[in-house]
Parts: structure tokens; C-alpha cells; sequence
């Protein structure tokens, strides 16, 4: 079921379905690798909840969650090994 | 440089130019100071504060200039790094771009090389991080993907300089072939864009419109992409551009109602899918199963980025960071001190008593000394911070701060300014405002520039030391803590004021990768200590030597009149024949001369602006002594310790070791406990010392490092003010 990345748990993986943000964030956004179709696992987030950390690609990427908003997710079954 | 090619060898030295572009952390610069070692000097683009480097380096009868582009994600002109680096592109034409990538990321990376691919400049792709690969247990298939690209490749691993000499021939050779038009790569972005792609080709080509500069397609896609820049400069022929812009608007509507997403949005999902089908041809290939390096930054930012443990274990690497900066830097000061005080000593031995000697000991030797001698401090403090940056914790800490910085109107990358300039005592703003480059927003930027100045900066501890022995001996450390706490509070509150106020805007978006941790490269944290050291000791040795000079002559200047000295001199006739007693008679000798020196303080123009200043300055309970002290110290903060205790007629005062004045002020009627607070929140927050404004100046403007210099003198004082005030009046 699509939902925000704002709402994805930390710790479970999700994959982007669209992004909607317009302009520089948009370009920003797409520029580091956030592009339909691009798993990403939420790795946590800052002391205040905000910002969140991904991986994706290979590599992590935080925003804040204005920015998660942005993004369409849908879940993924999160994969057992790892994450306590 | 090289001295090459003996002079009966009559080959010709040919020229290559070759640019370095790459994604930020993909080691591109690593890799410049693995080809040039120490051999680049930085040079500015006019009027842009991005610095970009050169180097150059012979080799094979080939003289490369090597150039040094600022990290980018892509070309789409998001940040001024990205839009020096284009220009610098398209306008100086490189004879080839050396683009690095991070092997372990290809998919991310190829995203700029495929815009580069677009533009149809030559590139090289150097592929690095080829060890960490090898760790992570992949094999990638380099002919493969260099055929699927079109476009030679080099495996490199930076750190160690393996490969960089394949790479620069490899670069070199490529180059010399293609001394011919660039030549963009035609890539589909579906029917829709590719129609209006077409479309808007002609009219461009037609129209020789700014094909002067682009090529014609990328102009089309720029246009597509909404490129502000692009979109700026095509106004200038206005006729075209509004074809253009019917094509686009028509384009744009179409996507939005069938796709619902813009035509960038498309185009940048066509690149990736570009990528990855070249990619999913087995180009990567998983030999062995992953571990190592990226387990280890996962592993690590589990304690150190955690939402719990993460804030104590900023708090305790940053604390450990400036108690080792302290233990450490005493040793090489003390040694500096006692190098500038024998220089002292000779030239009073050398010069004949009078002015010249009294301008080179106290104006230029004492002025400079006491500054240079802050050096060592500072060339640690870089150390441990370029460390931490090039480690890559200085993203994380911007990540854990993000948050409560932007309620105050700030910017998670207004953490590091803030630490670089003293967020935990004993730092220096002009590398500090130097670090706000990073910041995107110049309205963050600005907020940020305006209250990094207020961070208790290695030049005001000597003055809060002082004032803390005087008066509250009893909590040193307690006082030193909150004087660091007090400047953070109000470095926050006036970011939020001015946020609020004069520089109104949204904030920014924090979009930003986190490296992965990497043991920094001795290279780089020697060559990234020196350039910002050698900064502080350029503009401290410049700019000081002026001002001490200057403050010398005022406080020397005009001199007493003859009758006055005269009278001193009779005094002390008196004293020599009268009192019989060795030590009497020196003391009381000494006391004639303090009193001297004092009246001609008060009599010079310096002491002369102090005074006239004193009917103001009272209301904060500084005397006209204090006041040229701070005066001067608006040269530079080290010098109100050493000024204050000329003015208190102490002869030289060692700005180290204050013991002696602070005594003295302890016990002077005109002081109290309120006097020093109001002088120490007063010295935290006045102006900004001159080299800082000059640095602020350089990152905005001259109307805005003015502004500063009177908006923080005028807090500091109100601040000062109703401290003096409300602890006199209540306490006293």
C-alpha cells in the first residue's frame, strides 16, 4: 500500500513509486538517486526524529522529513537479518 | 614546477588541460593531491566564493594543468559549486574531464557522467575506490562497461596514488584524439520529450541561439529541465526564448496530466534508466559475499548516530577534541613566546632608546608576537576538525543538529561554523565564517555569518581568564563552561531574531549523503591544515602589523608636553637624592614612572578617545583604560589583555600569564564583580575583529560585515548594559 517515507519504520525497507516534488527540491531529490523504482532502507533518525537517514544505492542519504514527504513508498517485507 | 626536455632535445611540449569533476566524496581530491602533491596554489573565481584548485605536472613532454573542479551530484545547477563547475566547463573548454566516480556506487555516480555524456565533452572515467570493491567482495566488468559507455576507464584507489599515472596518460591520449567538436550524446527520454526535444533543436540551430556557447540540443534540455539558469540567460533574445517556453508550457501540461510528474522528473528517471540497463548487463559482480567497510560505517553509526547515544557522543568527541587542541598547543606557544620575547630582548639591546625602539618592541614585536603566538592553537584545532571532516563525522554531526538549528532559522550545516569558530571555547571565526560556504541558503548563510563571531574564539579566552581570576576564582571552570553556554544561547537567539526579521525566508532543504568513515589520508590533513593555517597567519600578519602599528602610534601620540615630562623628571631628582634606601628609592622610582606613563596615556590620542568615550561606556561600567583596550581589540581580540595592562600602567603585560594585572584589578575600587561580567559578555559579543569582518565581507558583502560590526557591538553593549545596570542597582 503506497504511503509516505515519513511513515516507513526504521529499520524495514520500502521502494519508491513516485516522487513528486517540483523544482530545485525535485531536481535535488532525483539527483541523488531518489528515482522511481529505487529501494531504500530506512537506517534511523536524528535525536529529534527529524532527519532520516536511507540506504540506497549503495550509500546513505538523510533528509528531512518535509522532504520524505515528498516521496511515495511502498513497503517491502523488511529482511530479517539484521536490525535489533 | 619541472624543469624538463634538455634544450638540444627538440620535441615540442605539448599542453593538455584537464578537469577533475566528480560527486563530493568520491575522492577527487585525493586523487589531485596524489598527482600534484604539494605543487597546487588556490585560486578563486572572481566574484565566487567556490574555490577551485590548480596544479600541474610534466609528464612525458606533456605539460598537464590540472584543475581541480568543486564536488557536484549533477549539472543541474542546484549549487553554485555546480554552476562553477559547468561554467567552468563550458566556457573554458578542458581539453578533457577526468570524471571519478565511487566504484562502489556506480549507479548514483554514472548519473553525473551521463549529464557529462549529454554536454559531449570528452571524459575519462576514473574509477575509484577500487580497493574497497575488492572488500566488499565485487568484481566489476571494466571493458564491458567502458564499451557500454563509450569511454575509456581507469581503475584508481586514490588513497594510494594506484593508477593515477594510467590515468593521466589514458587522459592525455584521449585528449590529443579528440581535438574536435564536442559531440552530446543523443539519449531517449520518451516519445513526448523527444518531439519537443526536436523541435526545439531547429528553432535553437535556426536561430544560432546561444549556440555560441551550448550545443544546441542541451539547451533544449535544459529548457526542459527548467534550468534556471539557462532559462535567465535565453532572455536576452526573448523572441526565441518565448517559442521555447510555448513548446515547453505545452510539454510540461501534457506530462503533468498523463503521468502526473514534470518533464525533469522524466528526463532524470530516463537517465537512471539508462544506467541500469547498462548496468544490469553484468557489469557488476558479486564474487564473494559483502562485508568490511560499509558494515563497518553501519556498524559505527550505530553508536555514534544513534538518537540517544549520539548527542553524548558528539558532545564527548568534540570536548576531548578541544582539551587535547589546549594540552597540546601549550607546548609550541610556550616556545613561540619565549622566541618572540628574546627577539624582544635583542631588539631593545640593538635599537637606541627612544621612538623607533619603542614602535618595534611594543607596536610591532609585542603586536604580532601575541597574535603568531596563537598559531600553534589554531594549526592543531584545524587538524583535529579537518580530521573530523575528512573522517567524515562532521556530516553526522550536521545530521544530529539539523533539527534544533532550524528552529532557531538555521541550517544543520551551521554546526560546523559554529564549532570551527569556538562552539567549545577556543576556536577562530575566520576560518569559521570561512566554513559557511557550505551553506546553500544565503539567507541561513547570512544568520549563520552574523552569529558565529559571538563563539568564545581562542583570542577572548585570555580576556575571560583574566576577569574570571579576578573575580570568580572560586568557579573557573564552572564560569569558562557557562561563557561557552551563554555565547551558544546567544548565537541561537539572534540567529532566530534576524531570521525573523531582516533576513525573513523558509528554510532550505537538508538533503545530504553521509560518507562512509574513512581514515583520512596524512596528505590531505597536512595540505587541508596548512591552506587554512597559512590563511590565519597571511591575514593576522597583515592586517595586525598595520594595527599594531596604528594602535601604537595612538597610544603614543601626541606626547606629553615638555613642561609635564620635565616635572616627572624633577620629581624623580628629588626622589634620587632624598630617599637613602636602594628598594624604597626603586619603587618609589617605579611609581613616578607609572604615573607617567599614565598621564601620557591619557594625554595620547588614544587614551584621548577612550576618555570621550567614557561618558557611554560608563553606563556599562567601563573606564576610559577599558575602553581603549576594547578599542583595540576590535584589531584584534589578543590585543585587549596586552593593552589593558599598558593602560593600567603596567608596563608589559603578557597576555599568557595575566596573573599580576588580574590581582591588580581585583583589588582597583573602579572594578567589581559586575564591571567583569558586563566586560566579559560585552568582549563575547562586540564586533567581530577586523580579519573576521574582511573574511565576512568575502563570503557576502561589505554592507553586511558592516552591519554586523555595529548590530553585535550594539547587543553586546545593551546585553553589558543591563548587566552593569540591574547588578549594581540590585546587588550592590
Amino acid at each position: 500500500m503506497p504511503k509516505s517515507l515519513r511513515q516507513v519504520t526504521t529499520g524495514t525497507k520500502a521502494k519508491i513509486i513516485s516522487v513528486t516534488a517540483q523544482g530545485e527540491i525535485g531536481r535535488r531529490l532525483r539527483d541523488m538517486g531518489l528515482s522511481p523504482g529505487t529501494e531504500i532502507e530506512v537506517l534511523g533518525r536524528a535525536p529529534l526524529k527529524d532527519p532520516v537517514s536511507l540506504r540506497l544505492k549503495n550509500y546513505t542519504l538523510t533528509l528531512r522529513n518535509s522532504e520524505a514527504d515528498y516521496i511515495t513508498v511502498e513497503g517491502l517485507e523488511s529482511c530479517n537479518e539484521n536490525n535489533s | 614546477m619541472k624543469t624538463t626536455a634538455k634544450v638540444w632535445k627538440l620535441e615540442k611540449i605539448s599542453k593538455t588541460t584537464i578537469a577533475l569533476a566528480g560527486n563530493p566524496n568520491s575522492g577527487k581530491t585525493t586523487l589531485f593531491n596524489a598527482i600534484t602533491g604539494a605543487r597546487q596554489h588556490v585560486g578563486n573565481y572572481p566574484g565566487i566564493t567556490v574555490e577551485r584548485k590548480e596544479g600541474s605536472i610534466t609528464i612525458k613532454n606533456t605539460r598537464v594543468k590540472l584543475i581541480d573542479l568543486p564536488g557536484t551530484y549533477s549539472l543541474s545547477a542546484y549549487s553554485q559549486e555546480e554552476l562553477v563547475a559547468r561554467n567552468f566547463l563550458i566556457d573554458e573548454k578542458p581539453d578533457i574531464v577526468v570524471d571519478i566516480v565511487d566504484a562502489t556506487m556506480l549507479e548514483r555516480h554514472l548519473y553525473l557522467a551521463v549529464q557529462f555524456f549529454e554536454l559531449g565533452i570528452p571524459v575519462v572515467l576514473a574509477m575509484n575506490m577500487m580497493d574497497d570493491v575488492k572488500k566488499q567482495g565485487l568484481r566489476i566488468d571494466k571493458q564491458k562497461l567502458s564499451k557500454l559507455l563509450n569511454c575509456p576507464i581507469v581503475e584508481t584507489i586514490a588513497r594510494t596514488g594506484q593508477g593515477k599515472l594510467e590515468l593521466l596518460e589514458v587522459a592525455i591520449n584521449e585528449a590529443k584524439d579528440k581535438k574536435k567538436p564536442w559531440v552530446p550524446l543523443k539519449i531517449s527520454y520518451g516519445t513526448d520529450i523527444d518531439l519537443a526535444l526536436d523541435e526545439m533543436e531547429k528553432i535553437i540551430l535556426d536561430h544560432q541561439f546561444m549556440t555560441n556557447r551550448y550545443p544546441a540540443r542541451w539547451i533544449a534540455l535544459k529548457y526542459l529541465e527548467n534550468d534556471s539558469e539557462i532559462i535567465r540567460l535565453g532572455q536576452q533574445d526573448s523572441q526565441v526564448a518565448e517559442q521555447l517556453m510555448v513548446i515547453i508550457e505545452n510539454v510540461r501540461e501534457h506530462c503533468l496530466k498523463t503521468l502526473n510528474i514534470p518533464p525533469e522528473a522524466i528526463i532524470a528517471d530516463y537517465r537512471y534508466g539508462l544506467i541500469n540497463s547498462i548496468l544490469k548487463q553484468n557489469i557488476i559482480i558479486q564474487e564473494k559475499p559483502r562485508h568490511e567497510r560499509i558494515e563497518f560505517t553501519t556498524k559505527l553509526d550505530r553508536f555514534l548516530v544513534n538518537r540517544y547515544l549520539g548527542p553524548v557522543l558528539m558532545v564527548a568527541i568534540l570536548y576531548a577534541m578541544f582539551q587535547i587542541t589546549f594540552s597540546l598547543g601549550e607546548i609550541p606557544m610556550g616556545w613561540l613566546e619565549s622566541f618572540f620575547a628574546w627577539i624582544s630582548t635583542s631588539a631593545t639591546k640593538l635599537i637606541p632608546e627612544g621612538l623607533l625602539q619603542s614602535l618595534v618592541v611594543s607596536g610591532i614585536i609585542d603586536g604580532v608576537g601575541g597574535v603568531m603566538g596563537f598559531v600553534p592553537l589554531i594549526a592543531i584545532m584545524f587538524l583535529m576538525i579537518s580530521f573530523l571532516e575528512d573522517s567524515g563525522y562532521m556530516a553526522r554531526v550536521a545530521y544530529m543538529l539539523d533539527r534544533v538549528l532550524r528552529i532557531f532559522g538555521l541550517h544543520g550545516y551551521s554546526a560546523m561554523p559554529f564549532i570551527i569558530s569556538g562552539g567549545i571555547a577556543g576556536g577562530c571565526a575566520v576560518p569559521g565564517v570561512m566554513a559557511t560556504r557550505t551553506l546553500r541558503s544565503p539567507k541561513e548563510k547570512l544568520a549563520t555569518l552574523l552569529t558565529a563571531p559571538f563563539m568564545p574564539c581562542g583570542a577572548k579566552l585570555p580576556v575571560f581568564m583574566l576577569l574570571v581570576a579576578a573575580f570568580f576564582s572560586e568557579y573557573k571552570a564552572q564560569m569558562m563552561f557557562s561563557i561557552t553556554l551563554f555565547a551558544w544561547v546567544m548565537a541561537l537567539l539572534v540567529a532566530k531574531l534576524v531570521r525573523s526579521t531582516i533576513i525573513r525566508g523558509k528554510s532550505t532543504p537538508f538533503i545530504m549523503e553521509l560518507p562512509p568513515y574513512r581514515l583520512p589520508t596524512l596528505r590531505g590533513i597536512y595540505i587541508h591544515t596548512w591552506e587554512r593555517t597559512w590563511q590565519y597567519i597571511k591575514k593576522a600578519g597583515t592586517v595586525i602589523l598595520a594595527v599594531s602599528i596604528l594602535l601604537w602610534a595612538a597610544m603614543t601620540f601626541p606626547s606629553l608636553p615638555e613642561g609635564q615630562v620635565n616635572q616627572f623628571a624633577a620629581e624623580r631628582q628629588a626622589i634620587s637624592s632624598s630617599i637613602q634606601d636602594n628598594t624604597k628609592r626603586e619603587l618609589a622610582l617605579l611609581e613616578i614612572s607609572n604615573h607617567e606613563g599614565q598621564t601620557a596615556l591619557r594625554y595620547s590620542l588614544a587614551g584621548r578617545i577612550g576618555s570621550s568615550l567614557e561618558p557611554l561606556s560608563q553606563l556599562a561600567g567601563f573606564d576610559w583604560r577599558t575602553n581603549i583596550a576594547l578599542v583595540g581589540g576590535f584589531a584584534a581580540k589578543e590585543v585587549i589583555v596586552s593593552t589593558f595592562g599598558t593602560a593600567y600602567s603596567l608596563g608589559d603585560v603578557d597576555p599568557e600569564s595575566a596573573d599580576t594585572l588580574s590581582s591588580r584589578i581585583a583589588v582597583d575600587p573602579s572594578w567589581n564583580k559586575f564591571t567583569a561580567l558586563s566586560m566579559i559578555v560585552f568582549v563575547l559579543l562586540y564586533a567581530p575583529c577586523v580579519v573576521t569582518v574582511v573574511a565576512m565581507a568575502k563570503e557576502s558583502s561589505w554592507r553586511w560585515a558592516i552591519f554586523a560590526t555595529v548590530f553585535n557591538t550594539t547587543i553586546g553593549f545593551g546585553m553589558a548594559v543591563a548587566i552593569y545596570q540591574i547588578g549594581t542597582k540590585l546587588f550592590i
